[in-house]
């Protein structure tokens, strides 16, 4: 009844609260109803049990901890390199995005640089499964809400990405390319190519998903005004990522605080500005990963331009040998992976 | 945008009498706060204009031989500065006050503390285990942990010693 409610009123909220406030009106005995283990696409396994008031949500309370697999225990009993495996499999959507943010963090550990060819093919693998995560977001949730078309649309165009990676790394979700100080092997032969032919490719696709989904009135009206987060409440929760920026904050550690040099490309920040509402509504969160994806694919083109001038070196050149002497000392590094801030 | 050393000569100004200790760890120092002082010091950190750590990024608990340590990584938007404070905290009564009133984002990152590594934060909202059962008896992440062989007639699996692992 709340979605139907939603599609009939359309964005006027003022008609809402009134329709809400007779809802109220007739409100009687709460009924707790679990939602879950299984979320109904089972994207993430979440159990959340809603109390509800006849059509009513009133209170949701999540459940998390399905699929905790401790790795912290389980990298306690690893050498360094062993960990990165691990480290993959914390979100299998964007493999590349979480060994780099790791990498990173033991590098400035053990006080390691290197090579701009390395950063840069780094940063390139790293966009791609920047977009690949966000297809997967913005496909499932059109899914949620009955949308089954832009997801297998999304899902094909996500195939290329994992081919590609695929014939990179020999795996199509969990890379372990990313090393400690460099990257497990060298770019295969005729790899550069393809990846340009992925941008010409991907880049009509975009309008087209926006005519399918984004600017779909169905779709509008369901997640416009729906779910808006202040950005004072999004920074003092510690949201990161495209829905903090889907709130209006310009905030991107790819701009803030530059790793991997970032800072020599040529890229945007895409913020919510509530086009279709209010800042901070769901459809800003949505709109804010399209935007990305855009900017992402601009990045890739400039790393493939700076890959095919800079010569070729060996991308092994600064792994350590050994980790049997490792420095005493503690950091906390953070990336943007493509979910938000992540940290080791 | 001020150093750990400039921080912690703040929080020694507004805080007199409390002993801060600015532990020169590389490649980040760490500012040592007792936990008797942990809410106002983090209140000053956050409310002052001069240092406005309005974001707290990460809050993790670690297990020494001595003691427990809460570890918090802190970071202000304003200024684009970081720091990052260290609790300690007693085994034999591993208590701390919260500062989930101060960084709401603490209070999700205080129930996993609790549940892996048995820290009890006083005046938490909230204070479930949150990536274990309700009744898990235990908290993993301790270093005296012993898995228990079943829960709720679920046979677990073995943990073989590290030297015993093959190619698996």
């Amino acid at each position: 009844m709340k979605r139907d409610l939603n599609i009939q009123l359309g964005p006027s909220s003022e008609k809402l609260e009134r329709a809400l406030a007779d809802v109220e009106d007739v409100h009687g005995e709460r009924m707790v109803l679990q939602m879950g283990p299984q979320h109904p696409a089972t994207h993430g396994v979440l159990r959340v049990e809603l109390e509800t008031d006849g059509e009513l949500v009133v209170k949701a309370t999540p459940h998390i901890g399905y699929l905790h697999r401790c790795f912290e225990k389980v990298a306690e009993n690893m050498t360094w390199p062993q960990v990165v495996p691990y480290v993959d499999r914390l979100d299998y959507l964007s493999s590349m995005n979480n060994a780099l943010g790791f990498a990173l963090s033991c590098e400035k550990i053990f006080g390691i640089e290197v090579s701009e060819r390395v950063q840069t093919i780094r940063v390139l693998v790293a966009e791609l499964n920047r977009i690949a995560s966000h297809l997967v977001a913005i496909g499932t949730y059109g899914l949620d809400i009955g949308a089954w078309t832009p997801f297998l649309l999304l899902f094909q165009q996500r195939e290329h990405i994992i081919d590609l990676f695929d014939e990179l790394s020999g795996s199509r979700l969990l890379y372990n390319y990313i090393w400690i100080g460099g990257l497990a092997h060298d770019l295969p032969e005729g790899w550069l190519p393809k990846v340009r032919a992925f941008i010409s490719y991907m880049q009509p696709k975009i309008p087209e998903l926006n005519q399918i989904l984004s600017f779909n009135k169905i779709f509008i009206e369901r997640t416009g005004k729906v779910a808006i987060l202040s950005p004072e409440l999004a920074v003092q929760y510690g949201v990161t990522g495209p829905n903090l920026r889907g709130s209006g904050v310009l905030w991107d550690l790819r701009k803030m605080q530059p790793y991997s040099g970032y800072e020599t490309y040529d890229f945007e920040i895409p913020v919510g500005r509530g086009e279709f509402g209010a800042v901070g509504e769901c459809l800003d969160r949505y709109i804010v990963r399209i935007r990305e994806m855009e900017q992402s694919l601009h990045i890739i083109e400039q790393a493939v331009e700076r890959l095919e001038r800079l010569p070729g070196d060996d991308v092994r050149a600064a792994v350590p040998k050994t980790f049997s002497k490792v420095p005493v000392g503690e950091t906390y590094f953070r990336t943007e992976s493509a979910k938000g801030e992540l940290g080791f | 945008m001020l150093a750990p050393a400039e921080i912690t000569e703040y929080l020694r100004s507004a805080h007199s009498g409390a002993e801060f200790i600015l532990e020169e760890t590389v490649p980040e120092a760490v500012i040592r706060v007792p936990s008797g002082i942990l809410c106002e010091a983090a209140r000053t950190l956050r409310d002052d204009p001069r240092l406005r750590f309005d974001c707290l990024m990460c809050l993790s608990a670690v297990d020494r031989p001595e003691e427990l340590q809460a570890v918090y990584h802190l970071y202000s938007m304003e200024h684009d500065h970081s720091c990052a404070l260290r609790c300690c905290i007693p085994k034999d009564n591993p208590e701390i006050p919260t500062v989930s009133d101060i960084w709401p984002a603490a209070e999700w990152h205080e129930r996993e503390a609790f549940d892996m590594m048995g820290i009890r934060f006083t005046g938490h909202p909230d204070p479930r285990r949150i990536l274990c059962a309700d009744d898990w008896e235990g908290h993993p992440l301790r270093r005296d942990y012993q898995p228990p062989s079943e829960f709720h007639g679920i046979p677990l699996t073995t943990i073989l010693p590290p030297e015993s692992e093959t190619s698996s």
